[in-house]
């Protein structure tokens, strides 16, 4: 018994100098760069006059790398899609939901009260500078998201209605990508910001398309939080 | 060391120290806010390196929605255990 104990000892022990060393062996051939590298040079020095946003990482994120944002938003919302179904097999039966809950406390509803409509304003205006400020859809989205859960907590009997979040959620997706093609269409490729007038740089409506794609990648995420949490939520094992 | 690597290296090691509480604590409530609390670190630290897009969406979705969504799940497990008995 102590033997096999002692293997699965020396087991866990070599693994973890393995990975150890991995890491030591990246930390120890570590050189800070004193110049950008080509593509972060042609980064820094062309997205303000091509893309006319300020905040250079959502221009990368949502133009230059649009794809890969796009792989991203498809990769959350299947999450999203196989939570709704795989929770949705053991929901309880209508009226039964809503009756064990413990009522949540004075302070958590008062606050819930005043907080929520900060949070989800906090919320829209960090999805809708992406462009200007650090922040863009997807934290805008979680942070939508986490006003919702702030609901669920104060009122555990709350329920949102699932077609508007199905709503929302497709048709900001649907326009997300159909915003992509007009890029193909009328500018220079697929997610091109310049389909809208690039505007005054540092303005709220400038960058092109980058404050309307955010606001949309920002509804999708928010609405695909929520419905996992409320799904979630809906679940009785009983 | 300048100030900067200093914090740098302090919140560094506060993101061990938590993680570390959050494996050999024996209560969930302290393992759950511990893991929480590495994040929030681990944010901070983002924020020091200079990228504070992928700071907020870890204090955001790290800190934020996943600690309340374990409490979430600890509180219906208790409520449903209750039930049973």
């Amino acid at each position: 018994m102590s033997n096999r104990f002692s293997i699965r000892h020396a087991a866990v022990l070599g693994l973890l100098a393995l990975l150890g060393l991995a890491f030591w062996t990246l930390l120890a051939g570590y050189v800070p760069d004193t110049e950008l590298n080509r593509t972060a040079a042609y980064y820094a020095e062309n997205t303000a006059r091509e893309t006319g946003a300020q905040n250079i990482v959502t221009a990368i994120i949502v133009t230059y790398r649009g794809l890969d944002t796009l792989g991203e938003v498809t990769v959350l919302f299947l999450t999203a899609a196989i939570v709704a179904l795989v929770l949705g097999q053991s929901k309880a039966p209508r009226g039964g939901t809503g009756s064990g809950f413990l009522p949540s406390g004075e302070l958590l509803a008062t606050g819930t009260r005043m907080l929520l409509p900060i949070i989800l304003l906090f919320g829209a205006y960090v999805a809708v500078n992406g462009h200007l400020t650090p922040g863009g859809g997807f934290q805008g989205g979680a942070i939508l998201a986490s006003g919702m859960l702030l609901l669920l907590l104060a009122d555990p009997a709350r329920r949102f209605s699932h077609r508007i979040i199905a709503r929302v959620e497709s048709v900001s997706g649907l326009a997300y990508v159909a915003i992509g093609v007009l890029g193909v269409a009328l500018a220079g490729g697929f997610l091109d910001n310049r389909i809208l007038p690039l505007g005054q740089f540092g303005a709220l409506l400038s960058a092109g398309a980058i404050p309307l794609i955010y606001a949309l990648v920002g509804l999708k995420v928010g609405a695909e939080f929520s419905s996992m949490l409320e799904s979630l939520e809906e679940t009785e094992d009983s | 060391m300048t100030l900067p690597l200093l914090a740098t290296t302090g919140f560094a090691a506060a993101m061990l120290i938590a993680a570390l509480v959050a494996l050999v604590t024996r209560s969930t409530a302290v393992a759950v806010l511990s893991a929480g609390l590495v994040s929030l670190f681990a944010s901070v630290l983002f924020l020091f390196l200079a990228a504070p897009d992928v700071a907020m969406t870890e204090a955001a979705i790290g800190s934020g929605l996943t600690t309340f969504l374990f409490f979430f799940v600890l509180g219906r497990i208790r409520r449903e255990g209750r039930d049973e008995q």
